[in-house]
Formats: structure tokens, sequence, C-alpha cells
């Protein structure tokens, strides 16, 4: 059995591990649940972010600078995707969009790999992120405490955009019922832009806080873009709440299961998508009426 | 809208793009029969002696023949696909028009292509999975005609495509793979493996281990959870307990997993004071990059029993540093092998650095091939198998080598290294220093424990 320090470390990485993907998957959520459009080039957005902080913080030492560059660069691939692209398919089949975005992150990824080349490059951590804290049971890095820090102030900065402004009202209203903010006179196809544009820079944002801690190759998005999905598929898909309570909780699944057998970390997520659609299809935060 | 699970589109998403693979198969099969017929007039003259088999003599043209390429140009493993197709069109540039290498092999003297054919070739993305792998090579099976198939990074991907040439009756010369299934249990007539097996590796690296780090360690281990990952393991855990070591710790990880975070923890709680890690390409980048921010570089000795090519370039020489491992080949090995002096100055004059392993070994298993073929006299290929099999020494980049019959495992040395600090490196690609060339027969597994029953040669 686990010693209640192994316990504790896993249980906290798990809030790591999860905050980051509750980062991604409420960009996908949110696009999901407005657009109706499963958007298979989030993973690839994710990337850009990353990318974008290799190419700034190889000419400045500023990690601000950097996430600041990740969301403007994923602000304008988000709305040019959106108006060149994803709004011609919002009334076409399902399979037509998936299909759309799945070949338009294919492009952004051997785009990058034709520009970049396929080797990792390397993103420094920032100065004030490298080191090891000691928490008491166990030794951690300092970087991924601090992730949970600024992860947790960007989520709170989308909820109150989304809870507390008209925007966010409309989107809100928009996700539970579109044809109805239509009729009361909202142009709804500007609020799908606005809100695959922010989609698009949670992931960016995402991309830029991760690089320092990962592998920045082309391909690096695929296996976040599968997580995501079974984050918001537990969650609940459009449901902001869901994205960020799923994303803990798979970060948990995956943390915690390592403890007993790691090789059964990546299946039992999936496990816990079969039991919560199971039991409530829609997920944890889905309603009625929903996507 | 209605409900529906997003990774089942997603799935749906990737199946509806190809034509169905089985289609596929079976239309090649059929178009490769029909196509024998009118050709066979052409090269009935040169070709007597031999029945149809496979794509010959189909593919053996008047003036060409054709050689596909199957490598990971995307996917964890892509840096190393592009090096190794890299190595692949230098091979065929020399063995086409000669080179210093080529006349240094009294086969290949002549440096007119192969049995008097220009090679022409084609590279195509194996993703670094098994299907989209067995698809490019059907398709070169059955459009080009490929006398044939090398390539291949991944174990779970070489053993695919030495099933698909047994069973398309192509010769398949493996690149990248080190797990010992592939000369073990699942070996194969027409599958030829350049790189030393798991047990080669784990057997030549576990004494020197022993030798610089201590007798009495203890080891955890970060294991990609696929036929070359438990490969590796096994042998390594065989061998470095033999030389007084204990393994106190077993972490399986998908292949292409970007957050090790929760496996390092378990690494750090292990009470391990050496690390080996199996993990390779991206996910070897990732897993170290990770570690050392987790402290556990600093903590405990560092081990990779089978380094990636470009590890130590992504990484920089401040973290692989010290790190102990083997690689097929390292590009200092020139000092050694003049064939490889040559070889390192043609590739780094085409393509500005300095080639490594991936590049290597399907640039040598070009050249043992093209040897068998000319001593065959013909590309009929259980004739080339045979030649292949005679355990022939052919001159190379890795000092004198030959397949061995029983399992056709390449007998080659294998070099054992450690990592350079950046203060000690005499260029920017002098990573690793090689501590001792392991002679192949030392550490060549005895075929009754390989597991290897090799199909009959006329199967």
């Amino acid at each position: 059995m686990p010693t209640l320090a192994q316990f504790l470390s896993q249980a906290f990485n798990g809030v790591a591990l999860g905050s980051l993907l509750a980062l991604i998957a409420s960009g996908l959520s949110i696009i999901l649940g407005t657009l109706g459009v499963l958007n298979f080039a989030h993973g690839a957005m994710f990337m850009l972010g990353s990318y974008t902080a290799f190419v700034v913080l190889g000419h400045s030492d500023s990690f601000g600078l950097a996430l600041l560059l990740g969301a403007l660069v994923l602000m304008i691939v988000g709305l040019a995707t959106e108006r060149g692209l994803i709004r011609f398919y919002y009334s076409r089949p399902k399979e037509d969009q998936i299909l759309v975005t799945f070949g338009l992150g294919i492009m952004i990824v051997e785009a990058v790999r034709y520009l970049f080349g396929g080797l990792s490059q390397p993103v420094p951590l920032p100065s004030w992120g490298q080191g090891i804290v000691n928490l008491g049971f166990f030794l951690y890095p300092l970087y991924r405490v601090e992730v949970i820090g600024i992860v947790a102030a960007l989520l709170l900065a989308f909820y109150l955009l989304l809870y507390r402004t008209r925007i966010g009202l409309v989107v809100r209203a928009g996700i539970e019922d579109p044809l109805m903010v239509e009729l009361l006179g909202t142009h709804v196809r500007r609020m799908f832009m606005i809100v695959f544009t922010i989609g698009a820079m949670a992931a960016g944002i995402a991309g830029v806080i991760y690089a320092p801690l990962a592998a920045v190759i082309p391909n690096m998005g695929e296996p976040f873009l599968v997580e995501c999905f079974v984050v918001i598929v537990i969650g609940g898909l459009g449901s902001f709440p869901g994205a960020v309570v799923g994303g803990i909780l798979v970060g948990e699944i995956l943390s915690l299961t390592t403890l007993f057998d790691p090789a059964y970390a990546q299946a039992a997520i999936y496990a816990a998508m079969t039991l919560v659609l199971l039991i409530r299809p829609r997920g944890l935060f889905g309603a009625m009426g929903r996507a | 809208m209605s409900y529906k699970p997003p990774t089942k589109d997603r799935r749906l998403a990737k199946v509806v793009l190809p034509v169905s693979r089985r289609g596929l198969m079976k239309a090649g099969l059929g178009a490769s029969a029909g196509l024998l017929l009118p050709r066979m007039g052409a090269t009935a003259l040169a070709q007597t002696k031999y029945p149809a088999l496979g794509t010959f003599p189909a593919g053996v043209g008047d003036k060409s023949v054709f050689i596909g390429g199957v490598m990971p140009l995307t996917g964890p493993y892509s840096a190393s696909g592009k090096d190794m197709q890299l190595g692949f069109e230098l091979a065929v540039e020399h063995l086409n028009k000669g080179s210093r290498v080529t006349e240094q092999i009294p086969t290949l003297k002549k440096g007119n292509g192969v049995l008097g054919k220009t090679i022409q070739f084609q590279v195509a993305d194996s993703q670094t999975k098994p299907d989209p792998a067995v698809e490019a090579a059907t398709r070169f099976i059955r459009d080009n005609k490929a006398v044939m198939l090398t390539g291949t990074v991944n174990s779970a991907v070489s053993i695919a495509l030495e099933k698909l040439g047994q069973r398309e009756h192509v010769i398949v010369m493996i690149g990248n793979s080190g797990s010992n299934d592939t000369t073990g249990k699942d070996c194969q007539r027409y599958g030829f493996r350049a790189q030393p097996s798991a047990y080669m590796a784990a057997k030549a690296l576990a004494p020197v281990l022993a030798k610089e780090l201590g007798k009495d360690k203890k080891a955890a281990y970060l294991v990609p959870d696929y036929t070359y990952g438990h490969s590796v393991y096994d042998s390594m855990k065989q061998f470095t307990e033999q030389a007084g070591w204990k393994t106190v710790g077993q972490q399986l990880v998908p292949l292409g997993t970007s957050d090790f975070s929760s496996y390092l923890l378990n690494i750090g709680n292990s009470g391990a004071d050496v690390f080996v890690n199996v993990a390779f390409g991206a996910d070897a980048t990732a897993s170290t990059k990770q570690a050392q921010q987790f402290g556990i570089l600093s903590k405990m000795k560092y081990v990779v029993p089978n380094i990636s090519q470009f590890q130590a370039k992504e990484l920089g020489a401040a973290i692989m540093g010290g790190t102990y491992g083997t690689q097929a080949w390292w590009w200092t090995e020139e000092d050694t092998y003049p064939l490889a002096k040559s070889f390192v100055e043609d590739f780094e004059k085409k393509n500005n650095y300095k080639p490594r392993w991936g590049a290597s070994e399907v640039y040598i298993q070009m050249l043992v091939w093209a040897d068998a073929v000319e001593r065959a006299g013909t590309f009929y290929p259980i004739e080339v198998i045979k030649a292949l099999e005679a355990g022939h020494k052919v001159n190379s980049i890795y000092g004198e080598v030959y397949y061995r019959g029983d399992d056709h495992q390449m007998v080659r040395p294998v070099p054992v290294m450690v990592g350079k600090k950046p203060s000690e490196m005499k260029g920017p690609e002098d990573f690793f220093q090689v501590l001792e060339l392991v002679p192949g027969e030392q550490v060549l597994p005895p075929i009754a424990e390989t597991g290897c029953k090799m199909p009959p040669i006329e199967s």
C-alpha cells in the first residue's frame, strides 16, 4: 500500500495536471457548447501557443510577454479560422465539421514541422520558476506549483467573463438555446466568432504555460486533445464548470492510479468516462437541451 | 442537436479517410498477379532460372529496381525518421553513383546500382504506427513492385512490416528496432535487423554500469508500454541484477505520453539511486526534461539503455552529461572505422549535421543487402536471403559485420557510451564518449534463448 506521503504527493500532482487540462478543455467546451462544433484543431492551437513561447523566449526573458503574444497569435489564428473556414460549416453535417477541423489541425501541425523541423525545441523555465520546493511531505518543482496559481487566476478571469459580463450572458444563453437568443435580437453569428476566438486563446495560453515542461514538437497537442475530450464528456458538453471539475477529476484519476499500477492510468480515465456516460449521459454538469 | 460522444466521432474521422486495408491488400495481390504475366517476357531471358515469387521478377525492370522506405515523418519518433530518410537517400546515391564507401566493398566497386540496375526509391510516412506503415508498405509492393523495404522506427512497426514481408515474399531490412522479439519470437525469414537487440545492448551495458557506478545499486525504470519497452526492461533487469543491482520499481507509460509527473513522483519515492529511462524519441526528451525539474537527475544516476538519436542535442549537454547508455552507433566511431569516416563526411556535406544511428542503420542495411544481391547474382528473394544468411562478412561503417542465419540478427559491435559535460565537448555535436565497442559475438543471445522459430525458406 502507498504511504500517506505518496498519496498526498500524487493527489497534489493531480491538481497540477488537472488544472492545465481544465484550461485547455474549457476553451474546447465552450466552442462545442456554443457553436456545436467539435474543434479537432484545438490541440494544434495549443501547440502554436508553445511554439510562440519558444520564439518569444528565444529573444526575450519575459515570460509575461510570451503569454501576451501567445494569446495574441491565437486570437489572430482563431479569428481567421472562424471567419475563413468554420462559419461556412455551421449548417453542414457534424461529419463535415469534424473533417474540416481535423484537416485544419493536420495542416497547422505540418506547417509548423515544415518551419521548425521535427526536433524538440528548448523552452527554458522562467527565472521565477526554477528550483524545487519542499511541500512538507514531498519535493515538487516550483514552476508546477506556480502553474496551479496562474491557471486558477486565468480560470477565474474566464469565469468572470462568462458569468459577470454581457458577452458572457449571451454566450451562456446561446449554449442553452441559440434560436431563442437570435429571436431576441442578438447577432448570434458574431457571438460565435467571439467564442471561437476566446476558446483558441485559452488553448494558446495553455500552450505557453506548458511549453517549459514539455517536449515542444509539432504533434505535442495530440495527447492533450484526446484527454480533453474525456474531460468534457465527464464534465458535460459545453459546461464551463464541467470542464474545470472534469479537468481536475481526470488529473486526479491519472495521478492516483499510478500509485497502484501506472499501466492502468490511461485506461482508468476511459473507465471513468464510461461510468459517467452510463450514470449521467450528459456528463456531471451537462443539462438537458445542450449541444 | 443529438448527443454523440466525441471520442467516437474522432475514431470515425480517422477510419473514414483511408480505403479499407483489406480491400487495398486484395487489390494489391490481384494487381501484382495480373502484372506478372506481361512483364515476364522482358525479364524472362535474364531470369529463367527462378520462378516468380513476391515482386520477383515483376519488380526487376530493364534498367532499375524500386526500394520503398517506410519511415515515421510524423509522430513522436519523427525526428529519428527524418534522420533515417537522409541516410536512406545517401545510400541510394552511393550505390547508384559509387562513393568512397562502396569502393571499399568488393561487390559494390562498380558503383552502378545493384546488378547494374539503378535504384529508384520513395519514402512514405508510417506516422510511428503499425497500421499506416503496413498500408504504405503494401502500396510499395503493389504499385511499385518494391524488391526490398527498409526504414521503420519502433519495434511494433518493424515487426508488423517483417510479417508483411514474410507473407508477400519481399525482404525487409529493418531500421530502428530494439525489441528482442524482432529477431526472437516474431523473427521472420524475410526480416533482417541491424540494430543490437535489447538483450545485446543490456549485456554490453550492464558490466560497464557496475564498473562505473558500483555493484550494489537500486534501479527504478520508466518503461514505454509496448514490445520494445518490455524487452529492454527484461534484459536490463536480467543483466544488471547479474551484476549485483536490485530493481526497485517499474513505471509503465503509454507511447506518446506528454506529462510524466505522476510516474516521476513514484520514481522519486522509490528509494532508487539509479533512474533507468527506457522512453524513446520525443517521450525521452519530455521525460528527461521533467525528471530534471523534479530533481531526480541530481539525486540519482541516469541511465538510458537506448539513447535516442537527438536526445542530447534537444536537451543539451548540461542535462545529458554523465548519462550512461548505448546507441546503435555514434559518429565518433569514425576514429575506429575508416568507412564510417567517409560516411560521416559525405552525410555532413549534404545535410549539415553529423548523421545519427537511424541514418547509419538504413545506410548499412542498404549496402549489406546490395552486397548480398550481388553475391546471389539475382533479385530472386530466396537466393538473396541465402546470401544474407551465409555469414559472409562485409566491411562497413560498423567495421566487419554479418548476419546470423538462425535469427537474422546482425552481428556487430555495440558502443557503450557516457554523455560529455559541456566543458568536455570538443565540438557542437561531440555529446558522447564511446567507452567500449563491445564485439557482437560476446553479447549475442544463444539461439535457444531467442525464441526464434524461423519459418522455412520456401514459405
